[in-house]
């Protein structure tokens, strides 16, 4: 791998400001354009910036194949049990008013944070894998 | 002339139905399997197209309820859209792990060579 | 009450089982969680269709948002019907799944089969209980590219191959299916089966709506291998794992047909697909193509599996011969043949995987001699292999006759003798099958064979029992697609 000074030092500079966009467009969702999907994308733009910049053994090290795996199925296991926990609560499958029966929007907002935060989890990391599972191929 | 019109005035459809086409074209015409998912997914893009465009409303805003607008624009088919664009993302990725893999295994993505390789076993 | 929840529940538990089984990535433990699973969805699904049949459709609001509006998930006769067969299927095949997965794919993928096994169920199943046409393009990506994933899992490179070529033609038929979606929404601004129903009748005969129809016709065709359109499904079903193939030919194809009926008569209306337009008449003709075709393109096959592929797309043509028949008593051949030909096809598919398993190859020379090694399997081989034929006392007979009731009906003579025509040529391509597994000296391949361990002569038993007791009581295949007949021809009258 060449050392390239300035793309190394821009690429530090970008990075923690990715991640903020990230989660501004995460935690935004709610008032305006944004969501898990979007953040989850970005999020893994930042992983994927830093692997093409300082090596693929380097990214796994901060960010290990392993953990990313597992978190795959992790944010789906959120999602779905938010589904679940509606249930028990007495609403339908999803039915997020049913998580604070004194205040439904209350409810709703946080059903759709939780869900938004499963989404953004299994996106990023998919994204994430695919990539590993690309770049680590064939050498 | 009113055919001509009623053609400009729907530019948004011809530009899907030319996405569409050359999309399956290239899926139909081409032997190489990349060049193939390319094809692909310009013709899943066009879809996109399709639910997305009738979805504006000519002076339509976003569709936040408030007191001082009327109309909205239709927000159902971007998030429609968007799960498609997941599956479309799915979808290619899939594909290109097979091709990958298929390489790995034959050697080769040409189907031409692929398929006349399995004759001759 | 938690049974008001079973409709989330049934795609909910399979998601969820998927997920587990992804995250324990040990063969035997996904194993156990994908067992589990696949035993509670027909429990599940027959206390719904039970509910069904006693009080009339289910409808579930998910999320808590009114149909039209929200997703709606709605079992009626139809829907349960195939619920309970996915599921069943899935639950009988599963315990078979452990022995054979454990043979054909290595170890360390053995978590990610049964991962895309529950995976598709929950897709299959979705596609199956939603009321949503959008919902319904999601569930089938989502099984779509499990199915994918399982056909790459074969052990011949050529499964690869095979996976290539099904997900280049799916993915074009999930595509014209959202097409066909999108040009219905933009007409009626609703994704509701019956919401979109009630708003059709003030649009008949517009062009949106009939390039609707052929779109949607086209798309959901691919992925039932209509005749022209069933090039994806010989390579498919020949070279993935022999747990997934039985899986997938019992249900896969089964779940598009269902759908194809959803559009054709309750979205659409039976009225306007086969009376003002010629939808009839193409599927007739290609439904005796499709029967007559791939079974004479089974005929020739050397590769046992790759045959019975072939003779998949033949008996698809029947089922489509029954809706194109459009009257009670065909579609009740046709719906009734869902199922049958779902025992049958799942049990001469499990009998392959069991030989495969003892002798590493399906090729039809390594057969020979094998029904004296094998006896109690290839027994099973020769009963579901006369219920394709369409022999009395078995399933496949009754389909047939239902089939050919309906054809006197509507006074095709003719079509009563081409419904028999082409079960000889059944009778070519199985007796073929049969002479050379019992009546040849045994081949080198067979020497000192025995038969499968019971994990996998069960299951391939329950569906071999089931094709001889659905040959003789029929309340519970044909009397329940009689009356997802009666349902669903209700527009007609």
């Amino acid at each position: 791998m060449r050392f390239d000074l300035i793309l190394r030092v821009t690429a530090k500079l970008l990075l923690p400001f990715i991640l903020l966009f990230a989660l501004y467009v995460q935690f935004h969702g709610d008032f305006g354009p944004g969501g898990g999907f979007q953040a989850g994308v970005i999020a893994a733009a930042m992983i994927i910036l830093y692997a093409i910049i300082f090596g693929l053994s380097a990214a796994k090290r901060v960010v290990p194949q392993g953990l990313v795996e597992t978190l795959v199925p992790m944010g789906v296991l959120i999602f779905a049990g938010v589904g679940i926990a509606t249930l028990f609560l007495g609403g339908n499958y999803l039915d997020y008013s049913a998580l604070n029966h004194d205040d439904p929007a209350h409810g709703q907002h946080l059903g759709i944070l939780l869900v938004e935060i499963g989404v953004f989890v299994t996106v990023s990391s998919t994204m994430t894998v695919i990539f590993y599972a690309f770049v680590g191929r064939g050498r | 002339m009113q055919l001509l019109e009623q053609i400009v005035a729907h530019y948004n459809h011809w530009i899907t139905i030319f996405l569409m086409v050359s999309g399956l074209y290239i899926v139909i015409a081409r032997g190489n399997m990349v060049k193939k998912l390319v094809g692909l997914s310009l013709f899943q893009t066009s879809v996109y197209l399709l639910y997305i465009s009738p979805g504006k409303i000519l002076g339509g805003t976003a569709p936040i309820l408030d007191d001082k607008f009327t109309v909205y624009s239709n927000p159902l088919p971007h998030v429609l859209i968007l799960t498609a664009i997941v599956v479309g993302v799915a979808t290619l990725a899939l594909g290109l792990a097979l091709v990958i893999r298929i390489n790995e295994a034959f050697g080769t993505i040409e189907e031409d060579e692929l398929f006349g390789e399995q004759e001759e076993n | 009450m938690i049974s008001a929840h079973y409709p989330a529940l049934q795609v909910v538990i399979p998601l969820l089982g998927a997920v587990l089984c992804a995250l324990v990535r040990r063969g035997s433990i996904a194993w156990l969680v994908a067992l589990t699973v696949s035993w509670i969805m027909p429990v599940i699904a027959a206390a719904m269709l039970w509910q069904v049949l006693a009080d009339g459709p289910i409808s579930y609001a998910l999320g808590g948002w009114e149909p039209p509006w929200g997703i709606e998930y709605r079992v009626d006769a139809l829907s349960g019907f195939l619920l309970l067969l996915v599921s069943g299927v899935g639950a009988v095949i599963m315990p078979y799944a452990r022995t054979s997965v454990a043979s054909e794919i290595h170890a360390s993928r053995q978590a990610w089969f049964y991962t895309m096994y529950l995976l598709c169920l929950a897709g299959l199943l979705g596609m199956a209980i939603t009321g949503d046409a959008f919902n319904v393009f999601v569930f089938m990506e989502i099984s779509s590219l499990a199915t994918y994933t399982l056909i790459a899992l074969g052990k011949d490179r050529r499964a690869l191959l095979a996976a290539y070529q099904y997900l280049i033609v799916g993915t074009i038929g999930a595509t014209f299916y959202v097409i066909g979606v999108g040009l219905l929404y933009s007409v009626t601004g609703s994704l509701n089966f019956v919401d979109i129903a009630g708003k059709l009748d003030a649009i008949e005969n517009t062009r949106p709506l009939l390039s609707a129809l052929a779109f949607l016709t086209v798309g959901i065709s691919l992925k039932l291998a209509l005749f022209p359109l069933h090039v994806w499904l010989p390579n498919a079903y020949a070279y993935a794992p022999s747990a997934a193939t039985s899986f997938l030919a019992a249900t896969a194809t089964k779940v598009a047909v269902y759908l194809l009926l959803r559009f054709f008569f309750t979205v659409f209306g039976a009225g306007f697909v086969f009376e003002t337009l010629p939808v009839s008449n193409i599927l007739l003709v290609l439904s005796i193509a499709a029967m007559f075709g791939a079974s004479i393109v089974a005929i020739f096959q050397d590769d046992i599996k790759r045959m019975l592929a072939y003779s998949s797309v033949a008996q698809i043509g029947y089922i489509t011969l029954g809706i194109a028949l459009a009257n009670q008593s065909g579609l009740t051949g046709g719906i009734v043949h869902i199922f049958n030909h779902a025992m049958m096809k799942a049990a001469l598919f499990l009998v392959l995987g069991a030989v495969f398993y003892r002798i590493g190859s399906v090729h039809i020379d390594s057969l020979a001699g094998i029904g004296r090694r094998m006896p109690v399997t290839m027994a099973s081989f020769v009963i579901a292999g006369l219920s394709i034929i369409g022999a009395p006392g078995t399933a496949g007979f009754i389909s047939k006759w239902y089939l050919a009731v309906g054809a006197l009906e509507k006074g095709w003579w003719w079509l009563v003798f081409l419904i028999v025509l082409s079960s000889l040529l059944a009778v070519v391509y199985i007796g073929r099958v049969i002479e050379i597994a019992w009546f040849r000296t045994p081949s080198e391949a067979c020497e000192g064979v025995q038969e499968p361990p019971p994990m996998m002569l069960v299951p391939i038993w329950i569906f071999t029992a089931a094709t001889i007791y659905f040959g003789f009581f029929t309340d519970l295949s044909a009397g329940i697609a009689g009356k997802a007949a009666e349902t669903l021809l209700g527009g007609l009258k």
